[in-house]
């Protein structure tokens, strides 16, 4: 399945400034694989242990996908995943 | 340093104020690349926390995906502590994700939901350093 991942500013530098870029796999846990494969480095500033990271939002086709399957949520061949980075913090 | 308008610096105490003592959230877009920040965009809080703050999944990717159409981008983030100083914690500094945004704090300890003094200040928060930085305030 080859899908679309659109990467926010702060990732760019691990894409050559790339805002879009393709990727693939059968599930978002191979899509961030095979990103990791094509832009070594990005992998650990979405998952760790298995588990997406607290400070990253990642949509599928606009849906948070916390509220999918999580990794093991299943993408579709021109699937959109848009990561973001969480806007949170605290005193 | 960061200028912006008494107008917008304005909106921001109010938002603060109006949510004391829980911490308020929200964004000033701008044009890309001009540093200037022009719309004031408050964020709901959905921790509804006096001691944490966090913009609801699905609000954050309408923003991102409004700011894009507008050819904008967070130039200010802004944020309140309630019972402590405008100065970045720990937690705000682990979530700081936009090395070109300016993180704007407004305390509101002094007095709460009430008008009086307040304490603003602005930082750069890039690789988990903090550099507070001049904030210059416009007549509108």
């Amino acid at each position: 399945m080859s899908v679309e991942v659109e990467i926010p500013t702060i990732l760019r530098p691990y894409t050559d400034g790339a805002r879009v870029v393709s990727s693939s796999g059968d599930t978002l846990a191979d899509v961030v694989t095979t990103l990791e494969s094509a832009h070594p480095g990005i992998g650990e500033r979405l998952v760790a242990d298995g588990q997406l990271l607290r400070f990253v939002n990642v949509y599928l086709n606009d849906e948070d996908v916390r509220f999918l399957g999580g990794l093991q949520t299943a993408v579709s061949d021109g699937d959109t995943v848009t990561i973001l980075p969480a806007v949170a913090g605290g005193c | 340093m960061l200028e912006i308008s008494q107008e917008l610096v304005d909106q921001i105490v109010d938002h603060a104020r109006r949510d004391h003592p829980d911490e308020a959230c929200g964004v000033i877009a701008g044009p890309v690349g001009s540093d200037t920040p022009t719309r004031f965009i408050p964020m709901l809080n959905a921790a509804m926390s006096p001691t944490f703050y966090e913009f609801d999944s699905a609000d954050l990717l309408k923003l991102y995906r409004e700011m894009d159409r507008n050819d904008e981008e967070p130039i200010v983030v802004y944020h309140s502590h309630t019972a402590t100083q405008a100065y970045p914690s720990r937690t705000d500094v682990s979530y700081a994700s936009e090395p070109n945004a300016h993180y704007l704090l407004v305390s509101t300890r002094e007095t709460g939901n009430e008008d009086g003094p307040y304490e603003l200040r602005s930082y750069r928060i890039v690789d988990g350093e903090i550099t507070e930085e001049e904030v210059r305030i416009s007549e509108s």
